[in-house]
């Protein structure tokens, strides 16, 4: 696999959302707006970023059976990181997400891209699975946001463009699972026929 | 490069060495974003009370006091032009939102009357109970000159003054609550 293909998978190949269905609790908890999911999406691209090269970084020191516990703890460095910087640079975006900032250490796609890619792959490959991997999920998650943005309000990254309240639902909960799974189905859709 | 062998003291070593590190550059990036964390806390804090009371040329977050009303405190910011006082921010709260706690700041005229309520923080349904925000609706626009000693904090369903948010009356009564807690403690000892 050469190193554009490795950058362009997580967008619709191995997208983290639509396809490995990764990270789901930031995916339905923040996505109530494009900004919003924009914001959560490159928050934990970043995150993923630095902890993939991290991780490639140092593997070869790390014996096997405490790995696991070597990566969160270079993952949540990371997420402290952009939890302080969040909080005194954006602080109004920081009150927005707030609460899944931190969560973002237990994101699943985080620690599984460390795990499964740059455990055993070099610095250079692993910076780039990060990066697209994690501009995939900030992809994933500003799509989805914009559907329920417009959809739920009206609207689009705060740009009201019809008038009057919108479909509910689609801000609320279960309108996350919705507009989720309608996405899924029209993203394998997609890639069947591509 | 060798795959480094699981034992003890390997494995000690390096859980050592990775959370060293890490605490070292954590206490770093906290210490440099400390300033500008405490500097937009005071900023928004500021904007709020602005907002809500008449023009003022002290600084009133560092003439703040409280005030112990119901078991819980209400904190208030005379805002003074010179030496006179023109209105008293309250920073006053609710745990009876939709979802939990609703934190007002609400300006009060130096007779009691409402001048300016603004939404600090809440969690309410959005598209419903967020329809509280300024921006959003004129729900809170309804308070802005009335006096509560005429003017009953509570929603019309029970029997007060209190046009509610169609399809969001638990927000409205938490967010009358609030306001009516302010107005309480301001007549308990919030004038000064």
């Amino acid at each position: 696999m050469n190193q554009l293909q490795n950058f362009t998978k997580g967008f619709i190949k191995e997208n983290p959302v639509f396809v490995l269905i990764l990270g789901m609790c930031p995916t339905l908890g923040v996505t109530t707006s494009a900004l919003n999911g924009l914001g959560m999406g490159l928050a934990t691209a970043f995150v993923l970023i630095m902890s993939n090269i991290v991780v490639a970084a140092v593997k070869g020191f790390i014996p096997d059976k405490v790995r696991i516990p070597s990566f969160i703890v270079i993952i949540a460095s990371f997420v402290t990181i952009v939890e302080l910087t969040m909080q005194a640079y954006l602080p109004d975006l920081f009150a927005q997400l707030g609460l899944f900032i931190p969560l973002i250490v237990v994101n699943c796609l985080v620690l599984g891209r460390a795990e499964a890619f740059a455990s055993k792959n070099n610095i250079l490959s692993s910076a780039i699975d990060g990066a697209g991997m994690g501009l995939g999920f900030a992809f994933a998650l500003t799509l989805l946001g914009g559907v329920r943005e417009i959809l739920g309000s009206g609207a689009i990254f705060g740009n009201k463009f019809i008038e009057g309240d919108g479909m509910l639902v689609f801000v609320l909960a279960p309108g996350a699972f919705l507009a989720l799974g309608y996405l899924i189905v029209i993203i394998k859709k997609l890639r069947k026929t591509a | 490069m060798a795959k480094t062998e699981s034992t003890f003291i390997n494995m000690l070593l390096t859980l050592v060495i990775i959370t060293g590190v890490s605490a070292t550059i954590l206490g770093f990036v906290y210490e440099a974003t400390k300033g500008p964390i405490e500097v937009s806390k005071m900023k928004k804090k500021n904007a709020a009370i602005e907002a809500v009371v008449p023009a003022f040329t002290n600084n009133p977050g560092q003439e703040s006091y409280d005030v112990e009303v119901e078991g819980g405190k209400v904190t208030f910011y005379p805002a003074k032009n010179g030496d006179e006082i023109v209105g008293y921010a309250a920073e006053t709260y609710t745990m009876k939102g939709f979802a939990g706690l609703i934190k007002l700041m609400v300006g009060f005229l130096p007779d009691g009357t409402i001048n300016n309520i603004a939404v600090l923080e809440h969690k309410e349904t959005p598209g419903l109970g967020d329809k509280m925000e300024k921006s959003k609706s004129n729900f809170s626009v309804q308070f802005n000159g009335k006096n509560p000693e005429t003017f009953k904090l509570s929603v019309t369903k029970d029997g007060g003054n209190v046009d509610a948010i169609t399809a969001s009356t638990i927000s409205s009564r938490a967010y009358c609550d609030a306001v009516k807690r302010a107005y309480d403690a301001l007549m308990k000892g919030g004038k000064k």
